[in-house]
């Protein structure tokens, strides 16, 4: 059994209240950072502890938290963001629907580091029924003097709001979740400046993701060697990947970095193998963004070493035989998916969800959704196939935001790796319209 | 001060200066087409995404290139910056690109859209895109809203530079205007079907670099080119009241706000000035206006069309020193 750090309390019956989340050492890290420590102690431990950013660009955390400016007389802000919505990614709303108390604790460790006294956990409105369960454990952790003046009388004042979004995808970007937090349209924010300089009603703000945040809490509790002694160079500490897809047994779980992508897909601690002993196809490994690898490469890296779960081992090769840890939504193809159609659900996906403001993304993202749609109906020709991969070319590193690269990473990966199946599609292609049209055509 | 190199041809531009307020410093032929960017509208810019920049140096104190092209509308200047514009060749791909699918959803209704002639995505495209598409996909279409009794917005083929809600955002009172929806089905729109109604609606029509926001007072009158751009002005309560007039004929067939060589307004101009005077008895004529840039208009004869006492200064030459003595 691997180390659990986030979800080690996760099978005790009732871990959601407070009491029981009390009893089983909850709150602990506030109690130590608060009385013990100063705020720079708690930034220095999260530095030594190596933590990276969870919600998928990997940013070490430590260095995120030093950067944030301090002017005298302005207030900061430390905004937690809940607007988990890549698809193939849950374990957020995993870990706060089963132990809301952990995120609160470390906003409440958090911004104490920082020396926020208003915080926001900006949360998606699909998650509504989470959001009513950290309103609870909130209001629990203002009852019992974690939050609110004084917190446990060591004069440190923190109010903790949850604002619930609109639920949509592109407010997971930190600067449009600032705007739309602050109740505009939900359009990302040129950059410079940074939310660190200028980011919540133009004051210095860390946006990090929930299990960014909840990893404070063993750090404080246990100090940063501690967790920096998990994991595999700077991948540190524990990670949780939400398995989907062709598995016996998708679900959340907690893994210590480090562990082998076969061991993940294969063992019995784990995603237990592919369903019915059919033959892995793919790997999307870090959320519907990220460049899918076909099964050598995933279990592989180029160089012939077996591909670990960390964020160097992912990104070994780079883009040409490499993808991310991402977010950890960890989506498993067997032998018998179509990636043509599997990237035109997530082609179909960022065409919806982008926001429009950037000509790259706004007309390139549904253009390469129709060319997709084109070929899986049977009407493509070779030219859309090299068509798609110059679009993805022009859309890449030329928008505002990353929705732009989002978006292009997953067709550039599909057509690199499995161009052979592209080209089936339009050589086969009456025998599709029969399938993808159930034989009207001929009547 | 910081000392930036563009296309090989330094400047001193003051600390905050962007690269793009850099460029046009120096000259129209380095500096970077805009099509959201408007110097006179804050927080335009960086939406469209032509005036895309390669830095190749970040700064004296960090030489490092940037990792990523930059809009230049939106990156300040570094001292020591350099910049390549139109001598990269990532440059010119990603700005075909942009051409590209700015004209992806574009109707292309040139022949009979009234901004033909004086359009910035006429101007981009000859320059920057390629003379065939790629695509065959059914275009996205919107039906014609009127705005105001004085506005037309033809959204088909709004390119969503968002100056237009800049403009309304902050030339005229009262935020009525913006944009509904997301992506590739976003429109611009006032806000719950509400006119566009107060003194300086108008200028709308003047930022929009193509023709989506039309005057209705001249709509379907006449193609730009055939008409004569003069300079004039009045006295007007609510504005300058410096303006040009675009005859054709005897008759004022529009006024709009005069425009300087990168296509913005010098000073925005009132509804009064702009749809109600339309005789030339309302206006003292300065004399013709010199259109230089626009690709159709500077075809035409206008060019030359100089008033004459500039004819004459510019055609005597003083004399040189000795000259007179032989």
């Amino acid at each position: 059994m691997g180390k659990k750090l986030l979800l080690a309390n996760d099978h005790i019956p009732g871990i959601q209240s407070y009491q029981v989340y009390r009893q089983h050492g909850g709150y602990a890290s506030v109690e130590k950072a608060l009385k013990t420590m100063k705020p720079e102690e708690v930034l220095e431990e999260v530095k030594k502890s190596g933590l990276r950013g969870r919600g998928g660009a990997g940013f070490p955390t430590g260095m995120k938290w030093s950067f944030l400016a301090k002017p005298e007389g302005v207030p900061r802000y430390l905004v937690c963001n809940a607007d988990e919505s890549e698809p193939g990614t849950f374990k957020d709303r995993y870990l706060m629907s089963r132990i809301p108390h952990i995120l609160v604790e470390g906003m409440i460790t958090s911004s104490y580091a920082l020396g926020a006294h208003t915080s926001y956990i900006y949360i998606r409105g699909e998650y509504y029924y989470v959001a009513q369960i950290l309103e609870k454990a909130i209001s629990e952790a203002y009852a019992n003097g974690w939050l609110g003046k004084n917190i446990q009388g060591s004069g440190y004042d923190l109010d903790l709001y949850v604002q619930v979004g609109g639920g949509a995808y592109i407010c997971g970007e930190e600067t449009a979740l600032l705007e739309s937090l602050e109740g505009k349209r939900g359009n990302p924010r040129i950059k410079p400046p940074f939310p660190a300089i200028a980011g919540l009603y133009g004051c210095p703000t860390v946006v990090n993701n929930v299990e960014t945040i909840s990893a404070v809490v063993p750090i404080v509790n246990g100090g940063g060697d501690a967790y920096a002694a998990i994991g595999v160079g700077k991948s540190t500490g524990t990670k949780l990947i939400s398995a989907s897809g062709h598995i016996n047994k998708p679900g959340v779980y907690e893994i210590e970095m480090g562990i082998t992508v076969e061991d993940f897909i294969y063992s019995d601690e784990y995603c237990g193998g592919i369903i019915n002993g059919k033959k892995l196809k793919a790997v999307v490994a870090g959320g519907s963004s990220v460049p899918v690898l076909p099964a050598d490469l995933i279990i592989t890296t180029a160089a012939g070493e077996k591909r670990l779960m960390t964020y160097e081992s992912l990104a070994d090769g780079g883009f040409a035989t490499g993808t991310m840890l991402g977010s950890g939504g960890f989506i498993v193809m067997d032998e018998d998916t179509s990636i043509v159609e599997n990237l035109h659900t997530f082609a179909r996906f960022y065409h919806h969800e982008s926001c429009g403001q950037c000509s790259p993304c706004r007309e390139g993202t549904g253009w390469m959704e129709k060319i997709i749609h084109k070929i899986l109906d049977g009407h493509g020709t070779l030219e859309d196939v090299d068509l798609l991969w110059e679009i993805q070319k022009k859309i890449e590193g030329n928008t505002i935001c990353p929705l732009g690269d989002a978006a292009a990473w997953p067709v550039a990966s599909a057509i690199r790796h499995f161009r052979a199946e592209f080209e089936e599609y339009v050589k086969n292609s009456s025998q599709i319209k029969k399938i993808r049209h159930y034989d009207l055509i001929n009547h | 001060m910081a000392k930036v190199t563009i296309d090989g041809r330094t400047i001193e531009v003051a600390d905050g200066t962007t690269i793009l307020q850099a460029a046009r410093m120096i000259g129209p032929d380095v500096a970077p087409p805009t099509m959201c960017y408007y110097s006179k509208l804050k927080t335009s810019g960086g939406y469209c995404r032509t005036c895309l920049v390669e830095v190749s140096k970040g700064s004296e104190k960090d030489p490092r290139p940037m990792p990523k092209l930059v809009a230049s509308c939106r990156t300040t200047v570094m001292d020591g910056m350099e910049v390549k514009n139109n001598t990269s060749e990532k440059v010119g791909d990603a700005r075909k690109g942009v051409v590209e699918f700015l004209l992806l959803n574009h109707p292309l209704d040139c022949p009979v859209c009234d901004q033909a002639g004086e359009c910035h995505l006429q101007d981009l495209s000859y320059e920057h895109g390629s003379a065939k598409t790629r695509t065959d996909f059914e275009r996205r279409t919107f039906d014609k809203i009127d705005i105001g009794p004085y506005v037309q917005l033809h959204m088909n083929r709004c390119i969503l530079c968002y100056r237009c809600v800049k403009t309304a955002d902050q030339v005229t009172d009262g935020r009525v205007h913006g944009v509904i929806n997301r992506g590739d089905h976003a429109e611009i729109s006032t806000y719950i079907e509400k006119a566009i109604d107060n003194d300086f609606s108008g200028n709308v029509i003047d930022v929009c670099p193509v023709g989506a926001l039309t005057d209705k007072t001249f709509r379907f009158k006449s193609r730009v080119w055939f008409t004569k751009p003069v300079n004039a002005h009045r006295n007007c309560e609510k504005c300058s009241g410096k303006v040009v007039l675009w005859y054709k004929g005897e008759d004022v067939l529009r006024v709009t706000g005069r425009k300087d060589q990168w296509g913005e307004v010098e000073e925005f101009i009132c509804n009064t000035c702009r749809f109600e005077k339309k005789q030339t008895n309302d206006w003292t004529i300065e004399g013709p206006r010199q259109v230089s840039r626009h690709s159709v208009i500077s075809a035409n004869h206008y060019e030359v069309f100089k008033k004459p006492r500039e004819l004459t200064i510019n055609t005597i030459k003083p004399l040189e020193s000795g000259e007179g003595n032989k």
